[in-house]
């Protein structure tokens, strides 16, 4: 089920990749409007619901990014969060193969409204039990955060290599 | 309780009995207005909010308890000078310091009189302080946090009543002493000695530019036993005004002795003019060791700092800082209206309301209009100085508040109504039977320049039969009366804890805007903090053991201990990792000779525990915080004194 899951918001994903770049910008602003029978946006079914409106794209690697988003991390994210390993939340060491940048910070800043709005999140509070709790960041320190989870990515993907 | 005992004296008299009981018979059949008038008045629909911050004296709690009005709910209880099991405040080691004095640590105050921070005579909602009457101390507590931050120690003082009185721009703070004393530290003396040796002192606390508490001077004044104060406003601004009463110079049975003489006085105080004086370096420095504990901003730990001189200004030395207005008879609240220009007097044992003129008062100081004087104080000419006396304002006037419409409302404690009287006319106008004996009183900044004149609260001291019993022992009794019309309209009972001597009140979104909602971890700088789950650790230091421990939902690291030994003395400091609003977390352990600990979000709270007995000992989460609350939990094994288990801890492994 999961997989599926997972599937579905990769396509989906990819979908709204296509279709967000270059001209078509105002014609999928008009798709992304629309509401399914969930209630939301395709735009918020893919990228989650908050302040994070439009999608986030991860390009070259910032380092001191990527540093901000590892000290933040530690202090507010990792008493639940681990990379490898199932912990009080989801690990998260392949978190951006799964949900799109602007999903996680929303996720990170909206917390409250994504359990109670988002199918997905719904879903994960009903599989860990524990509410994401809001940890009050900044737009550019979940942004920073982004940044870390796709280093550490990068990181696991060398080593396999 | 002198005010209640000296009045019960005059209840037993049959004929105040009869004559009390007849007026209540008249007010009864006003009373009877339209109760759904009333409950649609005070009904604050789920979810919204009350139009007022109430602020009352928890009295004997020692702590101060907010209300919302008009709706009379109880919304929280501030922790000020008792220990308060609820969330650790004077047990955990970040707050203890609050509670050090000169006689030690006291876990237990007497709250009397809350009173809001002003800026041009107007509550500005960022500060409120109460007073301590036993062990004479003030408090400031801040109202973007709801928090004690400071409370400084009164020296030279005992029943610290006369107090927290702010002037205009909240400059000073006033503390009148209620019990004179011998001054000095020389207190080894015979008490019938009084007239020699005891000495009053009204002290005036300094609010200094960074917002801190400091004892600037005190002033020598007769040893009368002073009760209330208030400061002037607009014209008045300047002086600060305070009753006394036993001009008699009782020292026991106060009941009668102190009652003898028509008039005792309202002493007016230049203080202006006596800070002056002490910024010229007037006076004496006298040794005096008393106590501020203040909340570090950096840190956020209680500290204590000791001192040992305060600055004593003698009126037979130093002129024109104050006059006694003779006032009858043994008065106990003294109001200055909204102008600036009447000081009402509460002479609880006088038939009348005595009003002074200022602008008379300044007249008869100008004129020297003196009847006499009193070791070096001017006394007034009382015909010289009085603006009016309001007749019949019932039996036993106390305390006095303002609508800001040309009216003015007193507690008449004997008779047990509320009288409302004109402050152009000095007549009453209209009352209002309370239930039972009101004390105090309050109107929304009903003692400042602009009260918001639509409801009353009677803070009665006699409660009877007012809610379901529970026992002999009972809540005080609140009462909320709408004075937005030519007649009162009694609306609403509430219960109060402990005993709301005085209240202040003012509109909620002043107060609200700047609310502290958690505590940015990135500025926690408590040196015990672990701002991360990798920082949580153990550190034996000798038999002192040294616990970093974090919480978050729903865990805490590490919550397996082992090697604690008998003998040992451990501090768990728990940081408490969320960043969010209404996230705290609780810690306590089985067997542990305190209060828990409630820590906020971004906070460290230390908890000190030393174990008596191995064995094992769990520990948990006491604040339900999340579904997986009841997982919040952990170990630690205690092993017998002299063992050689090894420190070590985890989390998850």
């Amino acid at each position: 089920m999961r997989q599926q899951i997972a599937t579905l918001i990769v396509s989906l994903a990819l979908l709204v990749g296509c279709g967000g770049q270059g001209s078509g910008n105002q014609q999928q602003a008009g798709n992304q409007d629309a509401k399914d029978e969930s209630g939301l946006t395709q735009f918020e079914i893919t990228n989650g619901i908050g302040p994070i409106t439009e999608a986030i794209e991860i390009g070259e690697i910032d380092s001191a990014k990527v540093e901000q988003g590892a000290q933040i991390f530690e202090t507010k994210c990792s008493a639940c969060h681990k990379m490898n390993e199932r912990y009080v939340g989801p690990a998260l060491g392949d978190i951006l193969e799964t949900r799109t940048p602007a999903y996680v910070m929303n996720m990170v800043l909206n917390p409250a409204e994504m359990v109670k709005k988002h199918p997905e999140a719904k879903k994960m509070l009903q599989e860990y039990m524990t509410p994401m709790p809001n940890q009050n960041l900044q737009q550019d320190e979940a942004r920073a955060i982004v940044e870390y989870l796709a280093s550490v990515e990068n990181e696991e993907v060398s080593a396999t290599q | 309780m002198r005010t209640l005992k000296s009045i019960t004296s005059i209840w037993v008299l049959p004929v105040v009995a009869a004559l009390s009981f007849s007026m209540v018979g008249c007010q009864s059949q006003q009373q009877l207005g339209s109760n759904a008038d009333a409950a649609s008045k005070v009904y604050v629909a789920p979810g919204e909010y009350d139009e007022f911050y109430g602020f009352m004296s928890g009295g004997y709690s020692g702590q101060l308890s907010i209300y919302g009005i008009p709706s009379g709910r109880h919304i929280f209880t501030i922790p000020v000078f008792s220990q308060a099991p609820t969330n650790g405040y004077g047990y955990s080691e970040e707050t203890k310091a609050m509670l050090e004095t000169s006689h030690g640590f006291i876990p237990w105050g007497d709250a009397h009189h809350p009173e809001l921070s002003q800026t041009d005579g107007v509550p500005d909602g960022r500060y409120i302080f109460i007073n301590e009457n036993n062990t004479p101390r003030v408090a400031k507590i801040d109202l973007k946090s709801f928090q004690t931050t400071e409370i400084i120690e009164i020296p030279n003082s005992a029943g610290n009543h006369a107090s927290p009185f702010v002037t205009q721009n909240t400059e000073y703070i006033s503390a009148g002493t209620r019990f004179s004393v011998p001054v000095d530290g020389e207190g080894d003396v015979a008490i019938n000695s009084y007239a020699e040796n005891f000495d009053g002192t009204l002290s005036f606390i300094k609010m200094q530019e960074d917002g801190s508490m400091k004892l600037d001077f005190q002033i020598l004044v007769p040893g009368f036993d002073y009760d209330l104060s208030h400061s002037g406003k607009g014209p008045s601004h300047g002086w600060a005004f305070f009753t006394s009463y036993n001009s008699e110079e009782a020292h026991t049975l106060l009941e009668i002795n102190a009652s003898k003489n028509d008039k005792d006085f309202i002493a007016a105080v230049n203080w202006q003019k006596a800070a002056e004086y002490a910024a010229q370096g007037e006076g004496e420095l006298v040794d005096a060791e008393y106590y501020r504990n203040y909340v570090d901003k950096n840190d956020h730990i209680a500290k204590s700092e000791r001192n040992s001189q305060v600055r004593i200004l003698n009126p037979a030395e130093l002129e024109g800082m104050i006059y006694y207005l003779p006032t009858p008879k043994s008065p106990h609240g003294v109001d200055v209206s909204p102008d600036g220009k009447l000081i009402a007097a509460g002479g609880k044992l006088s038939t009348v309301i005595p009003v002074h003129s200022f602008d008379k008062m300044l007249q008869a100081i100008e004129n020297e209009d003196f009847e006499g004087e009193i070791d070096g104080i001017p006394v007034l000419n009382y015909d010289s100085i009085i603006a009016g006396e309001v007749e019949n304002p019932g039996l036993g006037p106390l305390h006095t508040e303002f609508d800001g419409n040309g009216y003015a409302y007193t507690t008449a404690f004997i008779s047990s109504e509320i009288v409302k009287w004109s402050l152009e006319t000095f007549e009453v106008v209209d009352r209002i039977e309370t239930y039972y004996s009101p004390g105090h009183l309050m109107i929304p900044g009903g003692d400042s320049r602009k009260p918001w004149g639509k409801y009353l609260v009677s803070l009665n001291k006699i409660t009877k039969d007012r809610y379901l019993p529970t026992g002999p022992e009972l809540f005080h009794s609140a009462q909320l009366i709408d004075i937005s019309g030519d007649k009162m309209q009694l609306l609403l009972d509430f219960p109060t804890e402990g005993e709301p001597h005085y209240a202040q009140a003012m509109p909620s979104d002043i107060v609200m805007k700047d609310q502290v909602k958690f505590y940015r971890l990135e500025e926690n700088n408590n040196p015990y903090a672990a701002k991360s789950e990798k920082a949580a650790k153990v550190e034996r230091d000798g038999n002192e053991v040294h616990v970093y421990m974090t919480s978050i939902r729903s865990h805490f690291t590490p919550d397996n201990i082992e090697g604690i030994k008998v003998g040992d003395k451990v501090y768990f400091h728990v940081t408490n990792l969320e960043q969010d609003w209404d996230v705290p977390h609780g810690f306590t352990i089985l067997g542990g000779n305190t209060a828990e600990i409630l820590v906020m979000p971004g906070e460290t709270r230390t908890y000190v525990w030393e174990p008596k007995k191995a064995g094992m000992f769990p520990f948990y989460c006491t604040d339900f915080c999340s579904a997986l609350h009841q997982e919040m939990q952990g170990y630690v094994r205690v092993s017998p004194e002299g063992s050689d288990v090894e420190i070590a801890y985890g989390t998850g492994q």
